[in-house]
Parts: C-alpha cells; structure tokens; sequence
C-alpha cells in the first residue's frame, strides 16, 4: 500500500492555468521527481525526462457498465513509467481542457495491474475566477471538473472584484460542497495542498469533513483559502443551486442495516451511476464497532473498515452523492430505509 | 514427478542477477537475454559469461525475438536489434521521438508502433507504416505470409505491408491487448482489458469468446504441436483446444496446475507437451499436459513472475521476477 506510486490528476477547461500549476510543480525545490503525463509537448518549460504525451483514449469496459470508461493509453503509459519505479516519485496526469475526469480516475479502480502499482492521490480543478461563471453556463465540461474534483484553485483572482470572487465561490460550492478550494493567483499554492493530499484514500475520508459535512448542500460551508479570508456566506448573499449538478447530503444518528444498505447502494449507483459523479460516506453500522468509510466514482464503488468508532465520537452516518439531476427524494426514502 | 525432481531441478539453475526489474526474457541461440525494465539486457551465455549491454536510453517497453534477433522498443523512441554476440544495431528512431509501444519479428521483418501508427521494416530494409484507430495494444506477424495482425480498442486489423490493399479489419467491440495466430495462420486470438480472450477463425472472421478469467491475461502461448493455446490470467494453467477445425468454439478449456497465486507467465516447451507456468507468488512450475503432472522449477519468492522462456532445445529454462530475480534452469 505505502509503495504506491501517488497520481494528481490534473483538470481544469481550456485556460485556466493547468500550465502555470504544472510548471510550479516541476520548479519548485522540493526535492521529488515527477513523471508528468501531458496532452500537448512543448507546454512545459521545464526540462523533465519524465514527460510523455498521452492521446486521451477513452476506452469502454464490456462490463455491462455502460459509465465504466477508463484511459487506454493511461494504462499502457503507466506500465511503460513502471519499468523505471524508482527514478520519480509522483505521477502528474494533465487532461485537457475538455476532458471528463471520471475515466482517468475510474483506471485506477478498474484495471488491476495500475490499481496494484499506483494510486489515485487526487483530482486538482484549475478554474478561472474570470470566465467559470460563463463556463458554468455554456461548457458542461467546465461543471464536470469542478463537480469531480477534490481541491478545486479558483485562480486569477487578481483579475476580479472580491464580489465577484464571492459569487463565483458560492457557484463553485453549489456544485461541490466538499472540495478544497484555494485562492490563486498564477497558480500560486502551497505544493501541500494539491500534491499528496490521499483525497482518494478511504482511511484519510475524515480529513474532508469541515467542507463535506452540512445538510443542504449549499454555500454555507466554511471554504478552505489560504488567505485567512474565510468567507462565511453572509445572511442575504444569494444562495445559490445549480440547475443541473447536487449534491444531496444524507446523515443519521440511527444505526444502519447493513443487509439493508450495501443492496440499496449497489442498486442505486447500478441504476443512477451514470449520473452520480461521486460519493462519499462514513457509515455506522447496527452492532458494528468499526466506522465504514467507502467513496464511489458512477458505478464503481470501494469501501471498508476504518477505525474503530471512539467513545467520545457520536455515532452518525453521513453520505454525500455529487451528480447531474440526482433523484434526490428517492435516494432520501432509500437511505432511511436503510436505517434499522 | 516428485520432491526428488523438484530438488533436483532448484540445483540445476543458475542465478543471474540482473539488478532490476526483468521485462521480458528471450533466448538468442543458448544465450539467455534478459530484457531489464530499464536501458540494459543482460546476456547469460552457455559458458557463464555474463554480459550488460546498454541498447535504450530510458525504459524498454516492448521485446520480441526470433531466436537469432532480439528487437526492442524504449521510451527513448528507438528500435534496437541485438544478437547472441551482444552487437546491437538500431532498427528505427522515431522521428518524433514517441515512445514505442510494440514490437514484433517474423518473416525476417520488424514490426513496431508508436501510438496509432505502426511501422514494418521488411528484410530488404524498406519501411512501410499504416495507421490504426487507436494505439496498437499488439502486434504479431502470421506464421506463413508477409502478413502482420495489429491489436487495437475495438478489434484488429490484418496488415500485408506489400500489398496496396488496404488492411481488413476484424471488429469486437472493446480494448484488444496481446494478439497471436495460431501456429497454423487460421485463428487469431487477443487478449482483452477485461479478463477475457478474443478469437477469430480468419476463413470466416466467426468469433470465439473466451471468458472466465480472474484477472487480465498478459501471456498467451502456443504449445508446440499447435494444438493448444496456453495462458496466464487464472489460479491455474488455462488451455484452450485448438485442434480442431472449430478451434474452442463450443468447448471448454482445460484446467492444470491449481495454485495459490495468479497464473501470470507462461511458456510452452519448444517439442514436448509441457508448459512452464509462472505464478505472482514467483512460484515456477513446469507442467505436463499428458497427466497433469507438476515439477516446481523454482519455489515462491517476493514478486511476481515477469519473465519466462525457454530456449529452441527446450533444454534451458530461463525466468524473472518483477523485484529482479532471475535464474536459468537446466533440464538437459
């Protein structure tokens, strides 16, 4: 587990300043080697011999799973980049502006060889304070990035008004309540709050409950900005919903029936998956002294035993699903059936 | 079979230490050619001799070899061609300096791609290149005619690199791996992302599904009478029949060696009906497909079994291992 090599998957639409984060990586002292994975040569400024072009090749699986797309050409660069384990330290993935992050995460879950070798550490969305809210409007995968991702940079904030920065958080926290979102300018971010962040990691699920928890899956929640600026949205900003992307966020203090729950759950991603983005959840289980932790990309879903529940702790169950016009009064009567 | 050929069989290998990760092993007459994961082969030769000899600047992605000429592709965009002497020449250097997916050799040609184009040099040095949908996944060339098989996402397509023709195209939807024509050019089979195989009977391009894996089947050999197809991707040795007109179609496999680990590695012996299995638990094992008989060539390890060949005799047997364990083993 510990010698897996961590993946960044990069996303952001066209301009957003994928680059600029991507050549701050590779320059920055901080002593590792990174593999990058790019679409387009010549980009990058920085002398690397680690950096190979990918086509983006989305491959459908013959699984009867009709979301379960993976990156061909990522599994065979990934094979390629590990014949040479031990001269890099961390793989980058750029996509391009117009790509869909769930077949480059989904890769790391369905292909057995890449999944054993490397892991899904996180995806990073660059967005551009300036042109998201037009974005959001007009490039369906603009929204996808942001809803997929687990830090989100709204950079180029020196090119608007704080209300406009404002508003533009508050449409980005509609979409995804639980990302990282950081401030920039040019990209500039502490490398520790993108790189090895384990957002994908089932026992580091805790880590993202300050902006994962909350009911209403709004713009209520504390953002993460380096700034110090924490912009509690005031009484009387507007709130804002997306038409198209929820979150539904789902909690309870009453134990869950397992025998209930992994039925309802593998049925409802089998049958919503297309639409669901991502999940995520903590699970308290009738007699089980173990918390549940598991998070899901469309149809795939990975899960199991945390940690033991703490005295101190209270026992709650908390799920949110991030998707395009979630079923959400089904997947609510669905979950407390599960209750026992 | 028993203990005392197991015993016996362990002191007859040579260890060779290759110093990393062994992609690939061929044989080059009765030296063994390691193909490490990274710049070097090392050559083992009959006499002890041991020889690194640096062919790629970076990663070896792909290796082929027939018996005489080992070709190799890097990530540095060279094609390499190496013999039993250790003189390596270059083949090709991609102009754009891709990296080389495939390779393969026959019909004293080479083969090899880079993303979606694929390239043959024949053995009058002309190069041909054609273009595929989507990165070749494998290339094999047909046992008899100039004819080269490309595996790609949704099928595979039959090149005659000297014909104007344009190539045909066999389709089965979803993302086609290893490719190989039986020893007799009717069937061409493939490896697919899902933990399945893939067949054609190329008279009538009629399909042949070949399921029921635990895992992705990353080797597939033929066993010398061409009778059966052998392959990883199971807790046991998976052997398709093939001896028929029909080819599997119909039948079910047969099903040797049940072991702990994933089968991952196999090599069928050159003239007798005896696969070498090698296993992710980097257990050996040599199995006889007349009664099922199993001799373990070498005991589990660390890492899984990478590598696996035997030479033209079937006298040596040479393997390696993902964490860069190798050995050779004497049958003779």
């Amino acid at each position: 587990m510990t010698d897996k090599i961590p993946v960044t998957v990069l996303t952001g639409y066209l301009g957003a300043g994928k680059t600029t984060l991507l050549n701050r990586i590779l320059s920055e002292p901080h002593g590792k080697k990174y593999a990058v994975i790019v679409n387009e040569f010549g980009e990058i400024g920085i002398d690397n011999e680690l950096i190979v072009g990918a086509d983006e090749e989305v491959f459908e699986m013959n699984n009867g799973c009709i979301c379960c797309t993976v990156r061909g050409d990522l599994i065979r660069i990934i094979d390629g980049l590990m014949r040479r384990k031990g001269k890099f330290d961390a793989i980058i993935v750029e996509t391009t502006g117009l790509a869909d992050p769930a077949p480059v995460a989904q890769t790391f879950f369905v292909d057995e060889a890449v999944g054993r070798r490397t892991r899904l550490d996180a995806v990073v969305a660059v967005a551009d304070a300036k042109w998201l809210k037009d974005r959001l409007k007009d490039a369906p995968e603009a929204k996808n990035q942001i809803a997929f991702a687990d830090v989100i940079l709204v950079n180029k904030t020196d090119l608007v008004t704080p209300e406009e920065l404002r508003e533009i958080e508050m449409r980005v926290r509609a979409i995804n309540p639980y990302a990282r979102l950081h401030r920039t300018q040019r990209c500039s971010v502490p490398l520790g709050d993108v790189l090895a962040r384990n957002a994908f990691d089932l026992e580091r699920i805790l880590d993202l409950e300050p902006a994962f928890l909350g009911s209403d899956g709004g713009a209520h929640h504390p953002d993460h900005g380096r700034d110090g600026a924490h912009a509690h949205h005031h009484d009387g900003m507007a709130h804002y919903h997306d038409e198209e992307i929820q979150s539904v966020s789902l909690r309870t203090e009453e134990p869950l029936d397992p025998d209930k729950f992994f039925p309802w759950v593998q049925d409802l991603v089998a049958k919503d998956g297309p639409s669901i983005l991502r999940c995520k959840g903590i699970l308290a289980f009738q007699g089980d002294p173990q918390r549940f932790v598991f998070q899901g990309i469309h149809m795939i879903l990975d899960g199991d035993h945390q940690r033991p529940w703490r005295e101190d702790e209270k026992r709650e169950s908390r799920i949110v699903f991030i998707g395009r016009n979630l079923p959400e009064e089904n997947i609510r009567r669905g979950f407390a059936a599960c209750q026992v | 079979m028993t203990d005392a050929d197991t015993a016996s069989l362990t002191e007859r290998t040579r260890a060779i230490v290759p110093g990393g990760l062994v992609a690939a092993v061929h044989f080059l007459k009765d030296t063994a050619a390691f193909v490490l994961g990274e710049a070097a082969l090392l050559l083992a030769a009959p006499n002890r001799e041991q020889r690194r000899v640096a062919i790629h600047d970076g990663g070896i992605l792909a290796a082929a070899c027939d018996g005489q000429r080992l070709v190799t592709g890097g990530d540095d965009g060279k094609v390499m061609a190496t013999d039993a002497g250790a003189d390596s020449t270059i083949v090709a250097v991609d102009p754009k300096r891709r990296w080389i997916d495939q390779v393969a050799i026959g019909s004293g040609a080479v083969a090899w791609s880079a993303g979606r184009q694929v390239f043959v040099k024949t053995a009058k040095s002309e190069e041909r290149t054609t273009d595929v949908p989507s990165s070749a996944g494998g290339l094999a060339f047909a046992p008899k005619g100039f004819r080269l098989a490309i595996a790609h996402y949704n099928g595979a397509t039959l090149w005659f690199p000297n014909a104007a023709a344009a190539p045909e195209r066999l389709e089965w939807k979803g993302s086609h791996l290893a490719v190989t024509f039986s020893p007799d050019g009717k069937f061409l089979v493939t490896a697919m992302q899902e933990p399945m195989l893939h067949g054609w009977r190329l008279a009538d391009a009629k399909h042949m599904r070949m399921a029921g894996y635990a895992a992705k089947v990353r080797s597939l050999d033929w066993t010398a009478d061409g009778d059966w197809l052998a392959t990883g991707g199971s807790n046991q040795l998976i052997l398709w029949p093939f001896a028929g007109k029909d080819g599997p179609l119909g039948k079910m496999p047969r099903m040797l060696a049940p072991a702990q680990g994933l089968a991952v590695e196999v090599a069928c012996h050159p003239r007798q009906p005896v696969v070498a299995v090698g296993f992710a638990d980097g257990l050996v094992l040599l199995v006889r497909l007349d009664d099922g008989a199993e001799i373990v060539a070498r005991r589990p390890g660390a890492a899984p079994v990478s590598a696996l060949a035997w030479n033209a005799t079937g006298s040596l047997l040479a393997f390696g291992t993902e964490d860069g364990e190798a050995g050779i083993v004497d049958l003779g």
